[in-house]
């Protein structure tokens, strides 16, 4: 035993250690109280309403990218929105274009060349000034693109819509841009595209400022192709003409903006905006409730209510979303049209809202809201009729009905899908009662689901849906059943041809025309069943007396009012 | 000692080397490809294949390895599929968070743990004794994240004493230059924002150190009990050696050895209870991180972490060692 000369020392400092710590956790639990009246103090600046001027939201994720050109996901548009403008902006409350950085336009008869009158005494938030040279600069810098930048998932948007680009021109939709003086700007399209004036509200094509896009290399997008990586603009630099500039951005904790002192517009109560990271749905309502926050998006349904009875601002958006049940026409039964008939009858859809989906909620009969150019209501609409169902099915050659594989995820939460488990258990209980058994197969959302739906032929039933980027019918319809697609299996290339054409036509008037007509050959065709237009909810404190909720999630948060 | 310290370092390598081939080939053999995950919905097939190309998913793995592998060895673990950001940079902000929230956590493991377990052997069968069996029960038992939702249900929402989420009030205007939020409150001087912090991890570490504690206070209950009972102890006390002396040198010290092995093997744990607290707490670490990732399938994330901790792992179980021929000299390490 040699350890008898530091034993007592080791044993005196042992007990002090632990007197310590205790001593330290008391104190803590005392002293708890002082984190909550923090919150207040931060009070605006402006002489008016006292009102606590940082408003603070919680985003389910970081941006992928503060340039909005290399984003497409909706948490980076939401921080978008905030810092950037576009030549087009978005109607308040609906999803319909209106002049924002541009004052007016106009299109040339052949749809191939828009003029924009832009806006005087714009200036980005590094004091570069806003002009037709920057209008350029922009649609040049997305044009000449290469390599890596040309990446679908880099590039989304562009992609998507603009097809082309310089090194390879024979795709493209865009040809140049001309600036006619210091306020005046003009593009040309290499080909009609109906939808050009409303894909300019989307973000991705909000104007930046040249100087900043130079200055941090935004185009430089990461040293190879295996490691796309985020440019300095992209991580801490974006400048923009929006009303908040941009501070801050700890990554995996918040994002936080100021006003701009020099905007143009109305500046609002508020001066700081701080965008909360807080993944997890349910620690989203609980910040809500302990006050850490002023509001979340994408309120779960289950808790609309329970808000609303606390006190809470529970609002929301206009519907601008589908939900529907696809069919995989490879499967025998369903490649049937007497057997997607009877499915189309069997299902209550009425019910299905009521019982599954968010107030506000809107029974769907075709695969496109009713905002949204080409909307029809001649199309079939196939009311709820269970016999008739049975009378198919039994034409069909299935009178004792059959069984048939149903895909759906889980643990997920869409904004046109927040409770894709108990849509799937309503919908099998429906198919049931005319005698068709659904085998349950449950996949998780990412990358398992989509993949086995979207990648394979694995699949029978399955649910799935969207939400409109802008206001445009190709963005609904032209994307589920533009091609034939693994998803629902079926080759029809007369709606195929059909939807190609009315893509590309340059008169407004005569593609809602075709569209009218592709709507009602859809519904006779039934490639998928249109089930419902969920209506997404935010949730705000008591405080948020006025918040713009968009159909098309174009929150500008000048725009909030508050009251304290 | 410093050969000894050498020497397990050398070995570390081959035991990489092994662990980086494993993982590359687990990784690769999940279900489900990233292309989908990084695409979303809109993804049309020709986007995927695509991407595949782009990234590289599509060659002969071999190469893939060796990619990785050359990539590594200079240091380079990658960008994260999900972020866009290098790996280590993603790493480096957010390690601090979770080696504050393990310091707060083991803080309260062996700062209640162990003079509970000495309590509970040195009133053996009494209620102190009693009291501390079950609460260790409970303690292992009941999942780090139901307990987590009930202490935040409680203390945050219910009563509003502690902060719900994350590490910092986010009205709170603090400077962060080193990411460990205490010491940065401290060393600016804004005592506010420290305080802030130390809050913000009190929720958490009680969660995470909940289960090391049931285990610190079991352990050294046994090992205390096993001591007090041994023949040098009942030597000493014949001897008329003060009860005082016997208990702090004699049985104290001896029984640590088991503890501390303990507290090491705990140290790792606390890791992987820290996806599920981090998540819980909206806590911006890399237990978090990673959950994303997996979920993501983001595989540079995925092995430079899974790297990342068996280096950890290494170093904690030598430190470990070598505190062993600290407290007890008999140990020698070799």
């Amino acid at each position: 035993m040699s350890n008898k000369g530091t034993s007592v020392r080791g044993a005196g400092f042992a007990r002090k250690r632990a007197a310590l710590t205790a001593g330290l956790s008391i104190t803590a639990l005392l002293l708890t109280g002082c984190v909550q009246s923090q919150r207040e103090e931060n009070t605006g600046t402006e002489g008016e309403a006292a009102v606590d001027s940082t408003f603070v939201f919680a985003a389910s994720a970081d941006p992928k990218s503060l340039d909005p050109a290399f984003a497409s996901d909706g948490e980076s548009f939401r921080v978008s929105r905030q810092i950037f403008e576009g030549l087009v902006g978005v109607k308040e409350g609906t999803p319909d274009p209106e002049p924002l950085l541009a004052e007016s336009w106009e299109t040339a008869e052949d749809g191939l060349s828009t003029t924009f009158k832009l806006k005087e005494g714009v200036k980005f938030h590094d004091g570069t000034d806003f002009n037709a040279d920057a209008v350029c600069f922009n649609f040049d810098r997305w044009y000449n693109w290469t390599g890596l930048q040309q990446a679908p998932t880099v590039s989304t948007y562009y992609n998507d819509l603009f097809h082309g680009f310089a090194d390879k021109p024979e795709n493209a939709v865009y040809e140049s841009c001309e600036a006619n003086g210091d306020n005046e700007v003009t593009v040309n399209l290499a080909r009609p595209f109906a939808g050009f004036v409303p894909s300019l509200s989307l973000p991705a094509f909000s104007m930046q400022s040249p100087t900043a896009l130079e200055q941090y290399k935004a185009d430089e997008i990461g040293g190879s192709a295996e490691s796309p990586k985020q440019s300095e603009y992209a991580t801490g630099h974006p400048v923009g003409t929006g009303p908040f500039k941009f501070d801050s951005w700890d990554v995996g904790q918040q994002v936080e903006l100021s006003i701009f002192e020099d905007y143009w517009g109305e500046k609002g109560q508020i001066t700081n905006t701080i965008f909360r990271i807080i993944d997890d749905p349910q620690a989203r309502r609980q910040a809500l409730e302990a006050g850490t926050i002023d509001g979340y998006d994408l309120v779960a349904p289950a808790d609309i209510q329970s808000l609303k009875d606390a006190g809470y601002n529970v609002v929301a958006r206009d519907p601008f979303t589908i939900l529907y049940l696809g069919f995989n026409h490879k499967v025998e039964q369903l490649a049937n049209p007497k057997v997607r008939e009877a499915i189309a009858y069997a299902i209550d859809k009425q019910a299905l809202v009521d019982q599954t989906l968010p107030e506000g909620t809107k029974v769907a009969t075709q695969f496109i809201p009713d905002v949204v150019d080409g909307y029809s209501e001649d199309v079939e609409t196939y009311d709820f009729d269970p016999e008739k169902a049975k009378e198919l099915l039994a034409e069909a050659g299935y009178p004792d009905g059959f069984e048939i594989q149903f895909n759906y995820p889980t643990n997920v939460s869409r904004p046109y899908m927040p409770t894709p488990e108990q849509v799937f258990t309503n919908l099998q209980a429906q198919l049931a009662d005319v005698g068709i058994t659904v085998t349950p197969a449950p996949a998780a959302w990412s990358p398992d689901y989509l993949d086995q739906v979207q990648g394979t032929e694995d699949h029978g039933l399955h649910l799935l849906g969207w939400t409109g980027d802008y206001n445009d019918t190709d963005n609904f319809v032209g994307v589920f059943f533009g091609q034939e697609k693994p998803e629902f299996g079926f080759n029809n290339p007369e709606l195929f041809a059909a939807l190609s054409e009315a893509r590309g036509m340059s008169d407004r008037d005569e593609q809602t025309k075709a569209y009218e007509e592709i709507n009602k050959q859809i519904s006779e065709f039934i490639p998928a069943i249109p089930l419902a237009h969920p209506a997404p909810s935010l949730a705000f404190n008591e405080r948020v007396t006025s918040y713009p909720a968009s159909p098309v999630n174009d929150e500008v948060f000048n725009n909030i009012e508050l009251s304290k | 000692m410093l050969r000894v310290i050498g020497k397990r370092i050398a070995l570390l390598i081959p035991t990489l080397f092994g662990l980086s081939v494993l993982l590359f080939l687990w990784v690769r053999s999940l279900p489900g490809g990233p292309a989908t995950a990084l695409l979303g919905e809109k993804a049309t097939p020709e986007a995927i294949a695509r991407v595949n190309e782009l990234y590289g998913f599509d060659r002969p793995l071999l190469v893939q390895y060796f990619t990785y592998m050359g990539k590594l060895l200079r240091g380079d673990f990658g960008v994260s599929i999900n972020t866009g950001r290098p790996v280590l940079e993603e790493f480096a902000t957010r390690f601090p968070a979770t080696v504050e929230l393990t310091i707060v956590a083991l803080i309260f493991a062996i700062g209640v743990g162990v003079p509970l377990g000495y309590a509970a052997a040195r009133h053996y069968g009494r209620f102190v004794d009693h009291s501390s069996v079950v609460l260790s029960l409970i303690g292992i038992t009941v999942p780090v994240f139901f307990l987590a939702f009930i202490l935040k249900y409680l203390f945050a929402i219910q009563w509003s004493i502690l902060p719900p989420d994350g590490r910092q009030n986010p009205r709170i205007d603090a400077t962060h230059f080193t990411d460990f939020y205490v010491l940065d409150g401290i060393l600016t001087g804004e005592w506010d924002a420290a305080w802030d912090a130390v809050l913000h991890l009190i929720l958490p570490g009680l969660a995470l150190g909940t289960i090391p504690l049931a285990i610190i206070v079991r352990i050294t209950r046994a090992s205390v009990l096993e001591v007090q009972n041994a023949d040098y102890v009942r030597t000493a006390r014949a001897k008329g050696l003060m009860e005082r002396t016997i208990r702090g040198s004699f049985i104290l010290r001896n029984a640590m050895l088991p503890v501390v092995t303990t507290i090491g093997l705990q140290l790792g744990l606390l890791i992987s209870g820290a996806v599920l607290t981090e998540t819980v707490f909206a806590f911006n670490g890399i237990g978090r991180f990673l959950r994303d990732a997996i979920f993501g399938l983001d595989y540079p994330v995925l092995q430079g972490f899974i790297i990342f901790i068996a280096i950890l792992y290494a170093l904690i179980n030598l430190i470990v060692d070598l505190s062993y021929s600290v407290i007890d000299p008999r140990v020698r390490v070799q």
